[in-house]
């Protein structure tokens, strides 16, 4: 529980920033009262959830930006596009390698970080923050249960 | 460690000589791993040959990885790749090669025999001077690519790829047994020799020269492109052929191995800067220069491949190599298919990105290999391409992830080389 309200309490300024960055429609509530969870796949993505507003931010996670090196391009989904969880929503190229985003959560894209089209390196300066990837409107918030905490992140790639 | 081992897989995945070719440009990512930065079963890791250089790799921070048969490192320490590969640019680089294959080629016949195993004129060759060359099979496809030195008419040292070490190891003795046993070899027998576990090392880049020049009394300046010598570098006396795998000017230096850790040490002090697998991909692809396995194949004839300057002019229409018939097939019908260089709009196109016309959006080729090129700021590739589509400023589509991207066909090398030409 602890751990809970600890990423709460650091997850929560992201939207308000995002929404500084980002020409945006949707309207945030400021100090809303929402639990903002995280859960993490094998695969490096990294879902916010708000319970609030349904949103699930996608981004990839610290760990997977250091592995990449400099990204150069990102390929984002389309918004309005209805996911599964486990779909190919994007990519992520690096002169290294290019590696494939996958839905980490089921539902509708609401929103794309546009900013990655212009300025790529965002996400290697801030990945789980500035640099996120996308908003879902999640069909079934209960998939976030399935998620790694980030303790459970840690250990399937911490040796 | 974990670091380490996450890097593996990408990279094994990415540099592996797989000639399998025609792997979709993600699917290194594909499988249950999705993003998979995990690293492949260490079982695997046991069985790679280690260079001499292994153990100073790891002092230095180097992040190994298998390539080739062989623990190379990828990088070092925090210095991404694309710094890395700016420095190599901008300053100088250390790179260690030393899991190529070095062989010596002695004999009064020994020019006849690799004037039968290669395309190329080695008889009008002046003494210490290299040549890219061409292992053939008898179909005219390439066994492998190699930069043949000539110190005198009976003495060759001949380096090939680690990648195609048991292949070529195979070819030559085989190859070898026929010549000696055969009339050609009255003259004289050719012996072959393989400098096993030499160390083999390549200074790169704009700041080189004149940090080699600080070691020896030998006056670099009348080593140009191409040349080689043996220069005294601080009381070793080392063979030192100019040129390398970057575009950059620069040494490679072959080491005995009771030497090679000291010469290395003395080599790469500031301004030069280690320089791992990761950097010698993208320097090589901007300077238009081929890995085997992702560029070249056995099923690809040096015409196709664009390297048809390596055959030797006299040799085109007589000269007796094995794979003759195949290549001049090639030279006088065209061949079918041409290697040439792309600039894609929009992603990265890479290996197995298939490229296709834009007007009928006919399937016409692949390419092979790809990157965001650091010193271009551009996506740059090169692969194969129907002939006919290969002309300079063609447009294509290139298909990366289902989405077809603009490319254009542009002529390589994709920046203008820095070689010393005296």
């Amino acid at each position: 529980m602890f751990s809970v309200i600890r990423q709460a309490t650091r997850a929560r300024s992201m939207p308000l920033r995002a929404v500084r960055t980002v020409p945006s429609n949707i309207v945030r509530m400021p100090a809303c009262r929402s639990i903002v969870t995280k859960g993490y796949t094998e695969e490096h993505e990294v879902v916010s959830f708000d319970d609030e507003t349904g949103l699930g931010v996608v981004a990839i996670t610290n760990h997977a930006q250091e592995s990449l090196g400099d990204v150069v391009f990102v390929e984002l989904p389309a918004v309005g596009s209805n996911v599964s969880k486990g779909n190919q929503i994007g990519a992520v190229e690096s002169v290294k390698a290019a590696s494939d985003i996958y839905a980490p959560v089921s539902g509708t894209v609401t929103e794309v970080n546009e900013v990655l089209n212009s300025e790529p390196g965002l996400l290697n300066r801030s990945p789980e923050d500035k640099g996120w990837l996308c908003k879902i409107k999640l069909s079934a918030p209960d998939e976030m249960k399935e998620l790694l905490t980030l303790e459970g992140y840690k250990a399937t790639w911490e040796s | 460690m974990s670091t380490v081992r996450a890097l593996s897989t990408h990279t094994a995945r990415q540099f592996l000589v797989s000639g399998s070719g025609c792997r979709a440009p993600h699917n290194w990512t594909a499988g249950p791993g999705r993003i998979n930065l995990r690293g492949l079963a260490t079982s695997a890791e046991a069985s790679l040959r280690k260079t001499g250089l292994y153990d100073f790799h790891i002092a230095n921070g180097g992040k190994m990885v298998p390539f080739a048969g062989y623990q190379m490192p990828l990088a070092y320490g925090n210095i991404g790749q694309v710094a890395s590969h700016t420095h190599v640019r901008t300053e100088a680089g250390l790179f260690d090669v030393g899991h190529m294959v070095q062989s010596n080629f002695r004999g009064r016949t020994a020019t006849a025999f690799l004037e039968w195993l290669t395309p190329s004129s080695l008889i009008s060759l002046a003494p210490y001077t290299s040549t890219l060359s061409v292992l053939l099979n008898e179909n005219g496809g390439i066994i492998d690519d190699t930069v043949i030195t000539k110190h005198s008419d009976d003495a060759y040292y001949v380096v090939t790829n680690a990648g195609r070490r048991d292949r070529d190891l195979a070819w030559f003795k085989e190859k070898l047994q026929e010549w000696n046993a055969s009339d050609r070899a009255t003259g004289g027998q050719v012996e072959h020799e393989v400098l096993e576990d030499w160390g083999l090392v390549a200074v790169q880049g704009p700041a080189a020269a004149q940090y080699l020049q600080g070691l020896t009394s030998f006056d670099l300046r009348e080593l140009t492109f191409g040349k080689s010598a043996f220069v005294p570098i601080e009381g070793f006396n080392l063979h030192v052929a100019r040129g390398g795998y970057t575009g950059e000017d620069g040494f490679e230096i072959s080491i005995p191995p009771s030497q090679t850790l000291e010469v290395t040490q003395l080599l790469c002090n500031a301004p030069v800067q280690l320089a791992g697998l990761g950097a010698r991909d993208s320097l090589r692809l901007e300077a238009g220069m081929c890995l085997y396995g992702n560029d070249l194949d056995e099923d690809t004839s040096p015409v196709e491949a664009g390297l048809t300057w390596v055959i030797g002019k006299e040799r085109r229409e007589t000269g007796d190599f094995i794979g003759a018939e195949g290549v001049r097939k090639h030279l006088k019908d065209g061949p079918p298919r041409r290697r040439v260089g792309f600039i894609v709009d929009g992603a990265p196109a890479r290996q197995g990105a298939q490229i296709y016309s834009s007007l009928e959006k006919e399937l016409i080729g692949a390419v092979t290999s790809g990157i965001p090129s650091p010193t271009l700021g551009k996506n740059i590739a090169m692969g194969y391409v129907k002939s006919g589509f290969h002309k300079k400023g063609t447009e294509v589509d290139i298909d990366v992830r289902n989405k077809l991207r603009k490319a254009v066909v542009t002529p390589m090398p994709f920046m203008k080389p820095n070689y010393w030409r005296g």
